[in-house]
């Protein structure tokens, strides 16, 4: 196997249709009962381009909107606002191209929760068959098992687990099946929603290198949902940095991590674990950091005379080299969460919310 | 052979795992998920699981909460709790020693609770049944609860189908931290937390652990937050434990080449991009040997030459 890919082999994005265009996205969810107004603003306003071949990486607040955002691309979920392309399609106005075959052959999602996704009632063949019956292979049955053994043995499963019952695989063991899954089809598109979280790292490696692989070989476009800043650094080309539901920064993979622009990604960031400094979780600098990203005042491009900043409207600055198409929202423009608020918005409390009673325990070390 | 000379907090064992042996027997597969596998977790300790996918590690959280069911069979083995033999344990004694003694969040926490009552109404739920409390003390207690995990209380209406993958793993954090048992058991707790909201409340966890002393059986495949976490980790094989040492230990001087492989296959957050590869392709152990010290505290399998079978089965792809 090449590795050479690894060097940046970024198709010709401009000159092409790109695989997938979302403009303008917005999603709403009513919370609370059914006479209930609360609702929560999933995505707001979301522009977002994926190049033919192109691998993009989406990070951000847990509950920022990430799976919504794929699974209105999928439609599974239906957007109050905006529009999805496909291979230049619109697909929410083409009505009967939602179930249809044509838009399942060429998207495919990996959902967030493997114990979730895989119907208990099947065993593991029955999901990668019936993948392979919408991509149209029919083929005599020996060909058929033969692609069925192959698909197990490129997610490193065993052959023998097509008989398995979801229930009697680990979390990692459904989630390269979930993957596989999506392969069989093969599809242009793939929306991998947090595909290897349970992987151990050895595993996921030889993952990612196979969605590398598949990229290079059949120029299949890939959004990449995670919460693995590193993983996300190795395989996309560009990542995105999602918000409250809007995106916040975007730009080449290794410049946007290398200097992050906006206070929630340099929060990001700070963030990752690390053994080499173990404890040092700061929460004075945290809560500085935390400051910044909620209540932003100024912004690095206020008065720069080509790069307009506003507080009322989401302006996006170019930062450092246009070759790396990274941008960053500007800092003045605050984020809005809806009702229902989101991680960074809820204060750190004192750290003995229910303890009272239970004295016993307590064993002073 | 035990470990638990170098346990943290006090000498005495709250878990202790003695060469537990767990076998799935199918039709059509049989596997020993778990094999002869030895630990112990002291008071206050936080004691880390890392390994293979597939490697046992839910399965021997599910024999400590004794929630195995067909076709998994203990073969051998006993676990003992406070001293207790959980193996035997009546259906009474379960109910209390699994919610007050021991709680776990799932590894499919995101999928695990009740799709038909909201947040709030689980947490309640256990506040009631457990410890008694009126609703009104419940329900303060759950928007508590809540906060701890960064979750607005306003969410304790919402259904888990409204809620995001993490915000649901979350609430489960909660649920398990509710009782204030005296074993934790985390299996993959965080795989749908940003590393922000990870850091923060496994911060908040291990803050409430110094507090309360309880102790922490902690699953995860992210071994920088289990190096920084834990106490001591073991890093598991096919069933089997590799080797085991502090974590700091485990980390700085890795001696199974398969936590090296573990170890050395996260990709840097700084530098150019290089290849990486897990463990070479086809590289399996088998017959993997006991755990020796090679250092105080430190136990590793033999490997190489004669001790095991380092099986190179030809490129798999
Ligand atoms: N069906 C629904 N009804 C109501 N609210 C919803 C629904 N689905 C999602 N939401 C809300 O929309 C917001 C975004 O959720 P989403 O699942 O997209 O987040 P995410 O970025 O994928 O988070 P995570 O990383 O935790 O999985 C959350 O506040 C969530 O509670
Ligand atoms: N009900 C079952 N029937 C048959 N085999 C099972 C069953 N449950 C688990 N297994 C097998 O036992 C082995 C260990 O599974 P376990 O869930 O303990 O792994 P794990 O270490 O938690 O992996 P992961 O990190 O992927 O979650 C796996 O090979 C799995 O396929
Ligand atoms: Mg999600
Ligand atoms: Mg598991």
């Amino acid at each position: 196997m090449s590795h050479s890919a690894l060097s940046p082999t970024r198709p010709d994005v401009s000159t092409q249709t790109p695989a997938l265009e979302v403009r303008g996205l917005g999603k709403s969810f009513p919370i609370g009962g059914l006479f209930s107004r609360q609702s929560v603003r999933a995505l707001h306003c979301v522009d977002l381009t994926i190049g033919r071949g192109e691998i993009v990486a989406l990070v951000g607040e847990s509950g920022s909107g990430k799976s919504t955002l794929a699974r209105c691309v999928a439609r599974l979920e239906k957007p109050s606002a905006g529009a999805i392309l496909v291979d230049g399609v619109d697909v929410l106005k083409r009505d009967r191209f939602q179930a249809s075959r044509a838009f399942r052959s060429r998207l495919q999602m990996v959902f967030q929760d493997p114990f979730g996704s895989l119907n208990p009632a099947h065993r593991i063949e029955h999901f990668l068959r019936r993948s392979l019956t919408i991509h149209g292979k029919g083929g005599p049955e020996s060909e058929t098992q033969r692609r069925l053994e192959e698909l197990m043995t490129t997610v490193g499963l065993q052959a023998d687990m097509l008989n398995s019952y979801p229930h009697e695989l680990s979390g990692g063991q459904r989630q390269r099946v979930a993957i596989a899954r999506a392969l069989a089809v093969e599809p242009q598109v793939i929306l991998a929603d947090e595909p290897t979280s349970m992987l151990d790292v050895s595993v996921r490696i030889g993952v990612l290198n196979l969605m590398r692989k598949l990229r290079d070989e059949q120029g299949i476009s890939m959004l990449y949902i995670t919460h693995d800043l590193a993983s996300a650094r190795y395989l996309a080309d560009r990542t995105a940095v999602m918000f409250a539901g809007e995106l916040v920064e975007e730009g080449e993979s290794l410049d946007l991590l290398a200097n992050p622009a906006h206070p929630y990604t340099q929060l990001l960031v700070s963030a990752v674990p690390d053994p080499a400094r173990a404890g040092s979780y700061d929460p004075v600098r945290r809560a500085e950091l935390r400051q910044a990203v909620m209540a932003s005042t100024g912004c690095a491009f206020d008065g720069d005379p080509n790069q307009a900043c506003s507080a009322s409207e989401p302006v996006r600055h170019q930062v450092g080299d246009a070759a790396n198409r990274h941008w960053v929202r500007c800092h003045l423009y605050r984020p809005r969460a809806g009702a229902g608020g989101h991680a960074l918005a809820t204060e750190p409390v004192a750290t003995e919310p229910v303890a009272t009673e239970h004295t016993d325990k307590k064993a002073s070390a | 052979m035990t470990v638990s000379q170098v346990s943290f907090g006090s000498h005495e064992p709250v878990l202790d795992v003695k060469d537990l042996t767990v076998k799935y027997v199918g039709d059509t597969r049989s596997t020993t998920a778990v094999d002869r596998v030895s630990f112990s977790i002291g008071t206050g300790e936080v004691f880390g699981l890392a390994g293979e996918s597939g490697c046992g590690k839910s399965t021997i959280a599910n024999s400590i909460m004794r929630l195995l069911k067909d076709p998994a069979k203990i073969a051998r083995g006993s676990i003992s709790f406070g001293g207790k033999d959980v193996l035997a344990m009546s259906p009474e004694e379960l109910r209390r020693f699994r919610w007050q003694d021991v709680a776990m969040v799932f590894q499919s926490a995101m999928n695990s609770l009740n799709p038909v009552l909201t947040i709030g109404e689980q947490i309640v739920d256990i506040f009631t049944t457990h410890a008694g409390y009126s609703r009104k003390e419940s329900l303060r207690r759950a928007a508590d609860l809540l906060e701890l995990v960064r979750i607005d209380p306003s969410r304790l209406k919402s259904y888990p189908h409204q809620l995001s993958g993490g915000m649901r793993q979350r609430a489960v954090i909660a649920m398990a931290v509710a009782l204030k048992p005296s074993l934790l058991i985390l299996d993959e707790p965080t795989t749908a937390l940003d590393v922000v909201v990870q850091q923060e409340i496994m911060a908040q966890i291990k803050e409430l652990q110094r507090e309360l002393g309880f102790s922490v059986l902690f699953i995860t495949h992210d071994m920088s937050l289990m190096v920084e976490l834990s106490h001591r980790m073991a890093v598991m094989y096919g069933g089997r434990i590799v080797e085991t040492a502090k974590a700091q230990d485990v980390y700085a001087n890795p001696r199974h080449p398969y936590t090296q492989a573990l170890m050395g296959a996260f990709p840097p957050l700084t530098g150019p991009r290089v290849p990486l590869t897990g463990l070479p392709d086809g590289v399996k152990f088998r017959n993997i040997p006991d755990l020796t010290e090679v250092a105080p505290g430190h136990l590793v399998a033999p490997f190489g030459a004669d001790a095991e079978a380092l099986v190179l089965e030809g490129a798999a792809r």
